[in-house]
């Protein structure tokens, strides 16, 4: 068992997610499981193997520096809150 | 004009072109199947009345026999991972739920562009992450196929387009679009007796597609056969100066190719994929796929993909790690489903326990852990490097031979609720199919047989980077040897 | 060491490193085609890849990789033929896609160095690296009781962060560090370097030791908007690190803002708990190859930078090193003194230029000297006390009205009537007339009280209204008084 409670907890922090006690158990037991599996990769041997960032091959393309307008109204369409074009958060505390 | 039901995109556009039927009334037609079959819970957005304006359109466009495209006056279901500009887009999930985006994607404006007809936004395993089609939000797709043995039970359309392949499947449009990341194209077409296309990573625009996992997403179309794979492929693919991955190579006429057959095709046949679970039907069917291309002059050569069983486990973690990023945007604050807190930090964790679901979440989970401080080298970047010797095995295979034959998946469409209990037992539905996705080559799967059952079987080919060609003229000769058009009735 | 913080048991030596975000100077943002312009309305420079809408996709604005590439080559640093993009993931509600896109492992740029001029002499500062990377929105925090607002305009802004190595050991040192990065950023045409907008922002890492002692741990102070206020943070950051240590204490790696008001950093809350960014590359991204031709074409199209012409303006006008530094450190100012300077007196132009002009550009708050008076105009003026025809006194005493007249040198002096009196005739005139009416003082003079030759020349320059040329006054009355 590599993954325990303090475990799913950090993770379930990092991800943003609220999880109840029962979903986190269930977490615990699937993400084990799911990673005992993928521990299979261990026996490869890829000493002398270079990670593979991309199938793509070509170069990066690059943009002209050129503006192109934007839409206020667009942009805040789908806002669950907003107010005189702002977005609109429970206060952050920095 | 016996029964519109089973015509194909070719048919219907030669009777649109000698006028023997209008846009409109196919279009109509369509309403109506889509309205009488809601029960296999296909689409979640109907869009009629636009249905209706562009068919219009086309008609005019047939009246004047002017900017005639590929796919002028053909209705389509576009999966609901494409953004549509002013459609409800929701990629399955409740986090979007009520999301309208003011873009569209690439894939879609190009099918547009080409004449085609939206009827609505078909449904789709949650954020494209399921093989089953049963994690989305809007209920799971029912596959209008059934068992011989069993003529009630509801079998699964297989996932994640798995909306686009059952209303395919159950005529309930010309042709749908897809997404695939590990086999959500080529696996739904296989459970329902479809062509289904995964181009080469790079050939259709990710640009307004939802994100999965961004190194593996690729967009291909669902058909009922091969030419109607080529003509939408044609019409779904462009270089995309939106996307920084979409590629500059030359889009060949695919339509024009299908046909030419595979006399002196080096067809490769890979040891590795005679996987544990491989059903005895799909097999059998595999080795009449060998026989068929053989009969028109292909060589069959062995060929060895040595790391094929890593492939999954690579994949299930390249794939999570990329998404755990890609849908942390789906926070509440600027667009979305937004649960309130007493705080910031509780509107995120509450929406997100929320707007997703249990295969999501999961997913997330795994993806947050594997990129994690003191586990990214284990995992991580032990999968990059697998990877790579995925994409070698092919690279070298390709040496032997122009293409690779194998069975898409290895069993057929199983029975809504089966293989819930364990994540694993669902993922093991892609084996077949990962590998090509991990290695960004085009792949298509084609529907070869029926099993004992009575239920479609599909087999794969696979091609070397840009070559779509290969995979289109051997899938044809596999479709007309298989006689499957005449064994579906 | 010149600074160090006393301690009650011994001497602390301070080290800082610092992390600069500029923003490049560029129409567009560094992955979308908004606009990147300052002041707009809320939330109108915002497009779908800015606002990590569903779908958007970041495409490179090839103008920032040119910045960053001019801008690692002014550093004097190694450009990388191949960098990566990486996305580092955090939530915060002014991060839209929940991750930045910036660079990890592979930089655009690695390591180079800037030269400062510091007390004991002149000192090289390491520059670990040069990244792009996105900037963030602005949340604005103090508007509401229970909400915070977030506007996105800056958002996907592209930044270029250069970190330098911890070679920096005291506040002032800092301060030069920046000014120079500053002046080099502009020079290049880079960044504006404008603190006040936020598009030059420092982060600074304060540590303190025991003279050669290992490096302790440092702490991060973040996102310090003036020179003054770095400075300020610094030294009671110093201060509290060695109070906590001395105590037996441990220092504890923390990112800390500074409070401007109380003079004091504070622990970010945001920041407490301990940050895993889960850094991978950006799928969306392939790797970005540079050629090296283009890399040579920057390289002879960069203009001479401040070192280099502070070297040229010492060799070739001979003017002190002090000057010519503070000539260098703006290239508009530089520019105007070479235009300046051409046929003039180079001691001279110096000390007008960096006397009475920048006291009025800084009066006014202005950068450019141009924007206050043209060469040509200021040329005129300092031609005409060189020829004698204005007194140093009275051209310093109109310089004001003069600038900010649409007169030209020459005009301001007819205008005026205050040509200066360079007439020998006439000034011994004034000298005669003073002598007559101070028969007295001219007798104590002669009989040995020298100090009276002041009021002499005092009572000439008055009856002259101060336009009698001084110098000639003392010749000629010298000469009058040896008879």
């Amino acid at each position: 068992m590599s993954i325990d409670n303090s475990v799913v907890k950090k993770i379930a922090n990092l991800s943003k997610i609220n999880l109840s006690e029962k979903e986190s158990e269930n977490l615990k037991h699937e993400l084990n499981k799911i990673l005992d599996w993928v521990d299979d990769l261990k026996k490869v041997d890829t000493k002398m193997v270079e990670p593979m960032l991309s199938v793509f091959n070509e170069n990066m393309k690059m943009r002209d520096d050129k503006v192109e307008l934007t839409n206020t109204d667009e942009i805040l369409s789908n806002a669950p809150d907003k107010k005189e074009n702002f977005f609109v958060v429970p206060k952050v505390i920095e | 004009m016996s029964n519109l039901s089973d015509l194909t995109i070719s048919q219907a556009k030669e009777l649109l072109l000698n006028r023997s039927i209008s846009s409109v009334e196919l279009t109509k037609f369509f309403f109506d199947k889509i309205s009488n079959f809601k029960n296999l819970n296909c689409f979640i957005t109907e869009t009629f009345d636009q249905a209706l304006k562009m068919s219009k359109i086309s008609d005019e466009k047939y009246k004047l026999k002017k900017d005639i495209g590929l796919m002028e006056g053909i209705p389509i279901g576009m999966k609901d991972l494409f953004c549509t500009n002013q459609i409800k887009t929701t990629a399955g999930s409740k986090i979007l739920k009520n999301f309208i985006p003011f873009y569209e994607s690439t894939v879609s404006k190009n099918l547009w562009e080409e004449g085609a007809v939206l009827l609505g936004k078909t449904n789709l395993d949650e954020f494209a992450m399921g093989s089953a089609n049963t994690t989305s939000f809007f209920g799971n797709v029912v596959n209008p196929w059934k068992s011989k043995n069993d003529i009630d039970k509801k079998l699964v359309p297989g996932g994640s387009s798995g909306g686009s392949a059952s209303a395919v499947a159950a005529d309930l449009c010309l042709a749908a679009t897809g997404s695939d990341t590990g086999g959500s194209i080529r696996q739904p077409a296989s459970f329902c007796g479809l062509v289904g296309m995964k181009p080469t990573y790079g050939r259709c625009s990710r640009f307004g597609m939802i994100a999965f996992a961004s190194s593996l997403d690729q967009a291909g179309p669902i058909t009922k056969d091969v030419l109607d794979s080529s003509i939408m492929l044609k019409s779904m693919c462009s270089y995309d100066k939106k996307d920084s991955t979409s590629s500059k190579m030359e889009i060949p006429d695919f339509p024009k190719i299908v046909k030419l057959g595979v006399k002196g095709i080096r067809v490769g046949i890979p040891d590795e994929y005679i996987v544990d679970g491989l059903n005895s039907n799909v097999n059998d069917n595999w080795q009449k796929g060998i026989e068929w291309l053989k009969s028109e002059g292909a060589e069959i050569i062995e060929i060895n993909l040595p790391h094929t069983q890593s492939a999954l486990p690579t994949y299930y973690i390249l794939a999570p790690a990329e998404a755990s990023a890609n849908l942390a945007r789906y926070d509440g604050i600027r667009f979305g489903l937004r649960e309130i807190g007493k705080d910031l930090d509780e509107v995120y964790k509450n929406t997100r326990a929320s707007g997703f679901g249990n295969e999501v979440k999961r997913r997330i989970m795994i993806g947050t852990y594997v990129l994690s401080a003191g586990y990214y080298d284990a995992y991580y970047l032990k999968a990059l490097k697998v990877r790579k010797l995925i994409s070698d095995d092919f690279s070298k295979a390709f040496e032997k031979c122009d293409c690779i034959l194998t069975p898409t998946t290895p069993g057929v469409a199983f029975g809504i609720g089966e293989k819930q209990d364990d994540p694993l037992e669902m993922y093991l539905n892609d084996v077949l199919t990962v590998p090509a996705s991990l290695a960004g080559l085009p792949a298509i799967s084609v529907p070869s047989g029926l099993n004992d059952e009575g239920l479609p079987i599909g087999l794969q080919i696979v091609a070397r980077p840009f070559d779509e060609e290969t995979c289109f003229k051997a899938a044809f000769v596999i479709e007309q040897l298989s006689n499957f058009n005449k064994l579906k009735n | 060491m010149s600074y160090f913080i006393r301690g009650h048991e011994s001497k602390w030596e301070v080290v800082l490193g610092l992390e600069v975000h500029a923003q490049i100077n560029s129409l567009s943002k560094l992955f979308s085609p908004s606009s990147t312009g300052y002041g707009a309305e809320p939330n109108s420079q915002v497009n779908l890849i800015d606002a990590g809408m569903p779908g958007a996709l970041p495409v490179i604005n090839q103008e920032c990789v040119k910045q960053a590439v001019i801008t690692g080559l002014g550093l004097n640093a190694k450009i990388n033929l191949k960098s990566i993009f990486d996305r580092k993931n955090y939530f915060y509600p002014d991060l839209p896609q929940g991750y930045q896109i910036s660079q990890f492992e592979n930089p655009i740029v690695g390591s180079g160095h800037l030269i400062i001029e510091a007390e004991e002499g002149t000192k090289k500062i390491g520059i670990t690296r040069l990244h792009l990377e996105q900037d963030a929105g602005k949340s604005i925090h103090d508007q509401d009781f229970e909400n915070s607002f977030i506007d996105l305009n800056r958002s996907g802004c592209a930044l270029m962060e250069i970190v330098s190595e911890p070679d920096l050991r005291s506040p002032s040192e800092v301060s030069l560090y920046i000014k120079k990065l500053r002046s080099i950023l502009r020079y290049l045409g880079s960044c504006d370097g404008n603190m006040e907008k936020g598009n030059l922002r420092v982060d600074v890492n304060v540590s303190v030791r025991r003279f050669d002692a290992e490096l302790g741990t440092r702490c991060e102070i973040k996102n310090i908007n003036s020179i003054k206020f770095i400075q300020q943070a610094i030294e009671y950051e110093a201060r509290r690190q060695v109070k906590l240590i001395e105590s037996g204490k441990i220092v504890e790696q923390q990112t800390r803002l500074f409070d401007s008001q109380k003079g004091e950093t504070r622990a970010m809350r945001s920041k407490e708990e301990s940050h895993d960014y889960r850094y991978f590359p950006d799928p969306d991204l392939p790797p970005l190859i540079l050629e090296k031709k283009m890399i040579e074409d920057l390289k002879l199209q960069l203009p001479e930078l401040p070192d280099k012409k502070k070297i040229r303006f010492i060799e070739t006008y001979g003017i002190k090193k002090y000057d010519a530094e503070i000539l260098v450190s703006e290239k508009e100012v530089a520019e105007y003194f070479e235009k300046l300077v051409s046929d003039r007196d180079p001691k001279m132009v110096v000390t007008w230029l960096t006397g009475e002009l920048f006291s009025y550009l800084n009066k006014k708050n202005l950068d450019n000297p141009q924007s206050a008076i043209s060469v040509e105009k200021f040329g005129e003026l300092l031609d005409l006390i060189n020829d004698g025809t204005l007194s140093n006194r009275l051209a310093k005493e109109l310089f004001v009205e003069f600038i900010e007249s649409n007169m030209s040198a020459s005009e301001l002096v007819k205008k005026k009537g205050m040509v200066q009196i360079s007439d020998e005739n006439e000034i011994i005139n004034m000298i005669e007339t003073v002598l007559d009416q101070n028969q007295k003082m001219l007798e104590e003079y002669r009989s040995g009280k020298e100090k009276l030759f002041g009021f002499f020349v005092g009572q000439i320059m008055k009856i002259s209204n101060g336009k009698a040329n001084p110098q000639m006054v003392n010749t000629l009355l010298t000469k009058r008084l040896k008879k």
